[in-house]
């Protein structure tokens, strides 16, 4: 672990990562603290100072009815992550526990669960988050329920292959002829072992369901106001370019930094947990 | 007469695939007494893996695989166990031991905890300290002098060597009856398997282990087995005592196999024939050494 850190701070694209993780996570927890608007989040009205370019206390601007841009990304942050980190929290043990059984077992266990996944995995990820929205209500949990949906057959086929391959190593023949249960030999003895692959795929991941949760919420689909969204900030502000540049341009830097920082960080951790094996 | 620790009568394996029913053993017998170490030898996919895996019960579940024949541990047939009863029967009256120690040996864990694995097959209410006692004298049996420090250690951070020390250890942790030895050592460097053997065929003598040694290195095999069964291609070719199966290879397969093996005087790497007839010669038996008639059918 200390070592694991001591490399990725050593490599300036991966330290370069971390620091954007880092005020990506940081200023979603502290976001009480480090806004000068709290109370912008919600539905607030001041025309009196609406649609303004960045200037101060505004260092993003405002928005068309009068809200502080920065105030209101920076609690997009919050939502993003939590929405990314739930998203991760159901789609990864109920992916891996499949893929597991699948790659373990195999037979018609492996037949069925893989062809189910394949069926998840031949919808357009877009399409099948945006029918689900369409039947369900456009909410954050429901948000979450369509991005789980599209999510895990992604680790039930990383897992399937790392089990397959596992499965082959002498320690699961080893662990096998003492007489261990199948339970065990999946989840005690193969399950450790794809823990570094796993890790590495949901630092990668976390980037990229805050960048499908904001492509949902572009659509109309994700989040609903007055709950500020990254995604909905641009598709809001895309009718005022070029104009009111700052509505669009500042939701979206914040979308790249922390897409681009979770990105990073998940490559030097794939290197770094790559090498340990 | 007590029943063979292990005695295996006419068995016979296929795997029915995309082509039909491939046939892997045609039909093979070969038993081992109590405390006895009986090598079967043979080239790359003769059968001897299949056969110990088997042994072992881990063939049965797979539904590709046609197994007829018999299967006896210490009298039992095991055909006729439960699937439970067999599986009670793995790690705590038989194990084994594999051809590449440290791969055998999950690197997530440390060795006393797969120590405690291990032992609590037999005891499942033994707790980590005391296993880590009990793994700490097995350790020291292996001739391994800091059992502590081996037992904080991970495989990877241990030399080969040392980790077929401790699958010896761990297998014959639980004082099994039957010791399945599927190539030990064959990944390790020449003088690192030498001790271990060495130290293997002490323990095994000590415990009255019976072992079933499989391999395909007739310099190992020579030095530890009291008997000896070549197999070629899913049949028993010859088989009879160590000394006199070395000293009078009878069987065409058995020749070719002996001067197959490479002098260490030079003469270059010999020449045999890829496959003859001859190697399908009937099976040779020597004097006295046949399979022991009035088993119970």
């Amino acid at each position: 672990m200390k070592r694991t850190l001591s490399i990725l701070l050593r490599n300036p694209l991966s330290l370069l990562g971390l620091v954007l993780v880092g005020i990506v996570v940081l200023s979603a927890v502290f976001a009480d603290f480090i806004t000068p608007f709290p109370a912008h989040a919600g539905a607030v009205v001041d025309f009196a100072n609406f649609n303004k370019a960045p200037e101060w206390p505004y260092i993003m601007g405002t928005d068309l009815v009068g809200r502080d841009l920065f105030t209101r990304i920076v609690y997009a942050y919050r939502i993003s992550l939590i929405l990314g980190v739930v998203v991760l929290a159901l789609a990864v043990p109920v992916g891996v526990a499949i893929g597991l059984f699948a790659g373990y077992l195999g037979g018609w266990t492996e037949y069925l669960l893989m062809r189910l996944t394949d069926v998840f995995l031949s919808i357009p990820p877009l399409v099948l988050a945006m029918s689900m929205m369409g039947v369900l209500e456009p909410t954050l949990t429901n948000g979450m329920i369509a991005v789980t949906a599209m999510w895990w057959p992604w680790y039930t086929r990383l897992v399937y292959n790392l089990a397959r391959s596992e499965k082959e190593e002498g320690y699961v023949l080893a662990a096998e002829i003492i007489g261990a249960s199948r339970l065990h030999v999946m989840f005690r003895e193969i399950l450790p072992n794809c823990v570094p692959s796993i890790v590495t795929k949901m630092t990668l991941d976390l980037g990229f369901v805050i960048l499908i949760a904001s492509s949902l919420s572009f659509l109309g689909l994700g989040v609903q106001p007055p709950t500020p969204d990254l995604g909905s900030m641009v598709a809001d502000g895309a009718k005022y370019l070029p104009d009111s540049w700052w509505l669009t341009v500042f939701p979206g830097l914040a979308i790249l930094v922390a897409v681009f920082g979770f990105n990073l960080v998940g490559d030097a951790l794939r290197e770094v947990l790559g090498a340990e094996q | 007469m007590s029943a063979p620790t292990l005695l295996i009568r006419d068995l016979r394996l296929g795997f029915r695939g995309y082509s039909g029913l491939v046939e892997v053993l045609h039909g093979i017998s070969l038993h081992v007494a109590k405390g006895e170490r009986v090598a079967l030898v043979g080239e790359s996919g003769s059968g001897k893996s299949v056969t110990a895996r088997i042994v072992l019960g881990l063939l049965q579940n797979l539904k590709s695989a046609r197994i007829s024949g018999r299967v006896e541990f210490e009298g039992r047939d095991l055909s006729r166990l439960s699937g439970r009863e067999r599986h009670a029967l793995r790690g705590t009256r038989m194990s084994m031991i594999f051809q590449d120690p440290t791969s055998s040996l999950n690197p997530v864990y440390t060795i006393a905890t797969q120590f405690h694995e291990v032992l609590k097959r037999a005891e499942p209410r033994l707790d980590l300290a005391g296993a880590r006692r009990r793994a700490a004298v097995a350790l020291a049996d292996v001739a391994i002098t800091e059992p502590e420090r081996v037992l904080d250690s991970y495989s990877f951070q241990l030399s080969g060597g040392m980790n077929q020390r401790v699958m010896i250890a761990m297998a014959l942790a639980n004082e099994p009856s039957l010791l399945i030895a599927d190539e030990p050592g064959t990944a390790l460097d020449v003088t690192v398997q030498a001790q271990t053997l060495g130290l293997m065929r002490d323990l095994v003598a000590r415990h009255g282990t019976s072992v079933l040694f499989i391999s395909h290195n007739l310099g190992v095999v020579r030095e530890f087995a009291d008997r000896v069964y070549v197999i070629y291609k899913g049949r028993i070719a010859e088989q009879g005592p160590t000394a006199a199966l070395f000293e009078d290879p009878r069987h065409p397969y058995t020749r070719a196999l002996l001067s197959a093996v490479p002098r260490i005087t030079g003469g270059g790497i010999p020449e045999i024939e890829d496959a003859s007839e001859s190697y399908f010669a009937p099976l040779v038996v020597h004097e006295g050494y046949g399979e022991p008639e009035g088993v119970r059918p």
